[in-house]
This record gives structure tokens, sequence and C-alpha cells, in this order.
């Protein structure tokens, strides 16, 4: 699965993208969310704010209830500020 | 939904600016009344703080932009009768007064095109994956979402 981040998000974590092998516990963006969490300490500090964290699966706004699978594109990123 | 065939529609991201009159002639065929264009341009100074802002660097996120400028522009074709939309949005950085987006649509009378026009505006500023940085004297900051362009989409909610 590719994980891209964008803006503050993306300092946080220190990557614009990364590629994970999806664990059979993840399901859900909650799931990976939480995964991720548990994993490293820079993505707490990136999903602290949980409500300012937007989501997309392959290119499309998603909810935090998502179904995923492994082939999926998901990113993460703030509320957007173009114009 | 009404999907209207023969509807000019282009997206465009990119470093380069853009001229307005060229983009504008490109949107008018011989069936053209109304021609409306939006242009954002770099403020030079912060609202919130009354600082200087002397650059800012955008980013998107390349694939999910077009398609939700798209999506924008689609929807707006099921409301108004409108012949060509074009969008333009600068990315990378930018000085200010620089030119940041253009919005033109065309249409046979003025009032779809006015409408459409500020409809695609309005959602782009929610939809649209892009994210400012600004670089005043002091610091750089991530601009934060302003709550007024999420409460602008809710007018046409209502319609």
């Amino acid at each position: 699965m590719i994980i891209k981040y964008f803006s503050w998000i993306r300092e946080h974590i220190g990557t614009s993208e990364e590629e994970i092998i999806l664990p059979d516990s993840v399901s859900t963006i909650e799931d990976l969310i939480n995964y991720l969490i548990d994993s490293n300490d820079k993505y707490k500090s990136a999903f602290l704010k949980r409500d300012l964290v937007k989501i997309a699966v392959n290119k499309s706004y998603s909810s935090i209830n998502t179904k995923i699978y492994n082939k999926d594109e998901i990113a993460f990123f703030p509320p957007v500020t173009g114009g | 939904m009404k999907q209207r065939d023969k509807i000019l529609i282009k997206v465009k991201i990119q470093n380069d600016d853009f001229d307005i009159s060229k983009e504008m002639k490109k949107l008018q065929t011989n069936e053209t009344g109304a021609i409306v264009n939006f242009v954002g341009v770099v403020r030079g100074k912060d609202e919130k703080t009354n600082e200087d802002i002397f650059s800012m660097t955008l980013e998107h996120y390349p694939g999910m932009t077009e398609l939700e400028i798209e999506s924008i522009i689609t929807n707006s074709t099921t409301r108004w009768e409108i012949s060509a939309v074009t969008v333009i949005h600068r990315i990378g950085k930018l000085f200010s007064s620089d030119q940041i987006v253009f919005v033109g649509v065309a249409s046979k009378h003025r009032q779809n095109a006015f409408d459409a026009c500020n409809y695609i505006m309005d959602w782009l500023k929610t939809k649209a994956p892009f994210w400012k940085i600004e670089e005043g004297s002091k610091e750089k900051r991530w601009v934060e979402f302003n709550s007024s362009d999420s409460n602008a989409t809710k007018k046409w909610e209502q319609k």
C-alpha cells in the first residue's frame, strides 16, 4: 500500500510517501492510523489533531470508516488552502 | 443529472504564469455572449498578523487535484448552461502580487457565467488539494484553513 502525506503532516512524518504491507489486523482507515501511531512516535504528532486530518483513498475524499486494501493509495493531508 | 455536451473544459496545474486575455479569448466561440473570470493573487500582508508576506510556496496532490476540479466543473454544468470553463492553478514559489489562480467561464448569457464562476471558485477553495506555506520576514507558516471558505459553499447547498 502506498501512503502519501502532504503539508505539515508530511513534515511531522518526515517523508512524502511510503509503502507498507497492510497487516491483516488493518481493514479501515481508522485501523491504519492506529497501526501507524503504535509503530512510531512521529505518527503520533502528525495525527494528534485527528479532526484536522483529511483522508483520500485512491485520490477520492474518504472517511475514517472507509475499508482499505493493499492495492489502495492512501493520502493524509490538512484542510486545503488553495485558490 | 443533465450532462450537457460540447462543453470545453480545461484544467491546468502549472508553475508558469498565465495570460488572462489569451485565456479569455480561448473561451470564446461564435455563440458566446458572456465571459466571466476570477483571478486570485498573492496578498502582500498576512490578514491576522499584518506582517508582510514576501513569498509563498504552493504544493498539491497531483492527480487528485485535477479530478476534484473536473468534478466541480462537471457539477457546475448540471446547474447552469455554460459553454466553456478554464481553471489554471499555479504551484511552486510565488511572490507578493503574483497571480495564483484563474477561473474563466463562458456562456450565452451573463448570469450563468457569473454564478458558475462563483460556484467553481468556492468549491475549489474547499475541495481542491492545494496547500500554501507563507514566507514572511521571520518565519515560514502553513496557511490555516479559513472557515469562511466552507461557509461560502453553503449557499450552493441550499439552492
